[in-house]
């Protein structure tokens, strides 16, 4: 059944019952123009040997969900992790092959999330170990429908670390804008209502350390806000 | 014991082998042609195992590694026995891979490798297709190349784990149309699964229903529009599929 949203959706945990996202989530890696760039001239050489063709995706698994005020936990041993926040774009029909010129109509809302990585340096292989811990990618804290965004690819996502905003990126330098990111996903995978593609991150995402907080905030679509702590000691 | 889902007559059933062909959890027996055989788990997290086999490794030109080759895969991509997955007409390498599934049963964080085998439900049998034209070199095996609409096969039975006696030595063959093209056994896995188990919960928690692919041995060979590929492992089940083109998709 197709996923439709008026007004908003609360993910918030005291107003769900089973899971923080409702669908699986998948993302884009290397999709701000600043990020690719940043990779320069190791693009071309090994291991990577050219420049990227298709989207560069990766999955958060379920284990790695989870809400808003959920706490993210610094592994032992890592004295920060990355904080990705980004627009998390929630699909509404069942969408395959979808061209992209269609393909905002086939968004139910909007919502937020934060990729958070123990920082590594290479793309080479899937990070799992370094980004699908638990609790790792925070979704929420409300899915706002489609209608009451403007233009996914005119939105400025602001990361905080304790109130202080530590990287202002705009979707407007995204690589493949939204509709074209459903298109060649969809080419190959079909995605479901619920399932949620996370748009990627831009350059120079921000550390934070156990005893910070971190907001991930678009205007009209709302502020994620998760505490960091370090792991117990066993 | 062992178990399937399939969907029969407008619903879906949990399934058991018979005689006759499978016996419904209500007690119809139904020849095996007569159901629409699913994935036996409905799967949560899909993990993956890259060049896990010394000698497929080798076949492909890697060199051994000190950690396990880990990628993840969406449910989405899961199909079940007897179905059909799509060539897409521009791919030139187009393989499977026969596969051990291991399904987790309970959930399990920070499980030692002593104790894997308390997290285990039961096993069965993967097909996992690889479009080795859409290889990447970013977040390599890419989706694009392992996580595709119809590439990930996956059954036909849940076999339960305590109906194995030894996970680490079972014969692994596929048949491209009734010819043997690969063939290896789970004792030659670099990682093995009570190492695997240990690996991933050592960071993740892993939960009932999520699938762990164990890797292929060596003998990959491309598969062509029309070919039956079976996918067999002694003592879990054998596997079918075929292989067919876009204008089965409306391509």
């Amino acid at each position: 059944m197709d996923l439709v949203i008026r007004d908003a959706i609360d993910l918030r945990p005291e107003q769900r019952s089973a899971r923080p996202a409702p669908g699986n989530v998948y993302g884009a890696l290397l999709n701000f123009r600043d990020a690719l760039a940043a990779l320069g001239e190791a693009a071309t050489q090994p291991p990577y040997k050219a420049p990227p063709r298709a989207p560069v995706l990766f999955i958060k698994p379920r284990n790695a969900l989870a809400a808003h005020g959920a706490r993210i936990v610094v592994p032992r041993g890592v004295a920060a992790l990355r904080m990705g926040g980004t627009l998390g774009v929630v699909i509404g029909r069942v969408a395959c092959r979808v061209r992209e010129a269609d393909a905002l109509a086939y968004v139910a809302g909007y919502t937020l999330a934060n990729d958070v990585s123990v920082p590594h340096d290479s793309y080479f292989r899937p990070a799992v170990r370094h980004t699908c811990r638990d609790g790792f990618c925070p979704v929420g804290p409300r899915i706002v429908a489609r209608e009451s965004v403007r233009d996914p690819d005119d939105l400025t996502i602001d990361v905080a670390v304790d109130g202080v905003s530590q990287q202002r990126a705009s979707t407007r330098d995204l690589v493949r804008p939204v509709g074209r990111l459903i298109a060649d996903v969809t080419e190959f995978m079909t995605l479901v209502p619920g399932d949620v593609l996370l748009v990627g991150v831009a350059a120079n995402a921000p550390l934070a350390r156990a005893g910070q907080r971190v907001t991930v905030s678009i205007e009209g679509v709302g502020s994620l806000e998760n505490a960091l702590v370090a792991e117990a000691v066993a | 014991m062992r178990r399937a889902r399939v969907a029969y007559a407008g619903a879906i059933h949990e399934a058991y082998p018979d005689v006759a062909g499978v016996r419904l959890a209500d007690g119809r027996v139904v020849g095996e042609d007569k159901v629409v055989w699913l994935p036996p788990v409905e799967a949560g997290t899909i993990v993956a195992l890259g060049l896990n086999y010394a000698d497929h490794a080798k076949e492909l030109s890697f060199a051994k590694q000190d950690e396990p080759l880990v990628f993840l895969k969406g449910p989405g991509s899961l199909i079940g026995h007897n179905g059909q997955t799509r060539r897409p007409k521009d791919a030139t390498f187009m393989h499977y891979e026969c596969e051990l599934a291991v399904v987790i049963g309970a959930t399990a964080r920070n499980v030692n490798r002593a104790e894997a085998n308390a997290v285990i439900a039961g096993y069965t049998v993967a097909n996992d297709y690889a479009i080795r034209d859409y290889l990447e070199n970013y977040y390599r095996p890419n989706l694009r190349v392992k996580n595709r609409d119809t590439c990930t096969v996956l059954g036909p039975w849940l076999v339960d784990a305590g109906d194995v006696e030894d996970a680490a030595n079972l014969t692994l063959r596929t048949y491209v149309n009734g010819v043997k093209t690969q063939e290896g056994n789970t004792r030659d896995l670099v990682f093995g699964i009570p190492y695997l188990v240990e690996y991933l919960t050592s960071f993740m928690t892993l939960d009932r229903g999520d699938v762990i692919l164990t890797g292929t041995p060596e003998g990959v060979v491309n598969v062509d529009v029309g070919d039956e590929v079976v996918t067999e492992i002694e003592g879990i089940g054998r596997l079918v599929n075929t292989i067919a083109g876009d204008a089965v998709f409306g391509l």
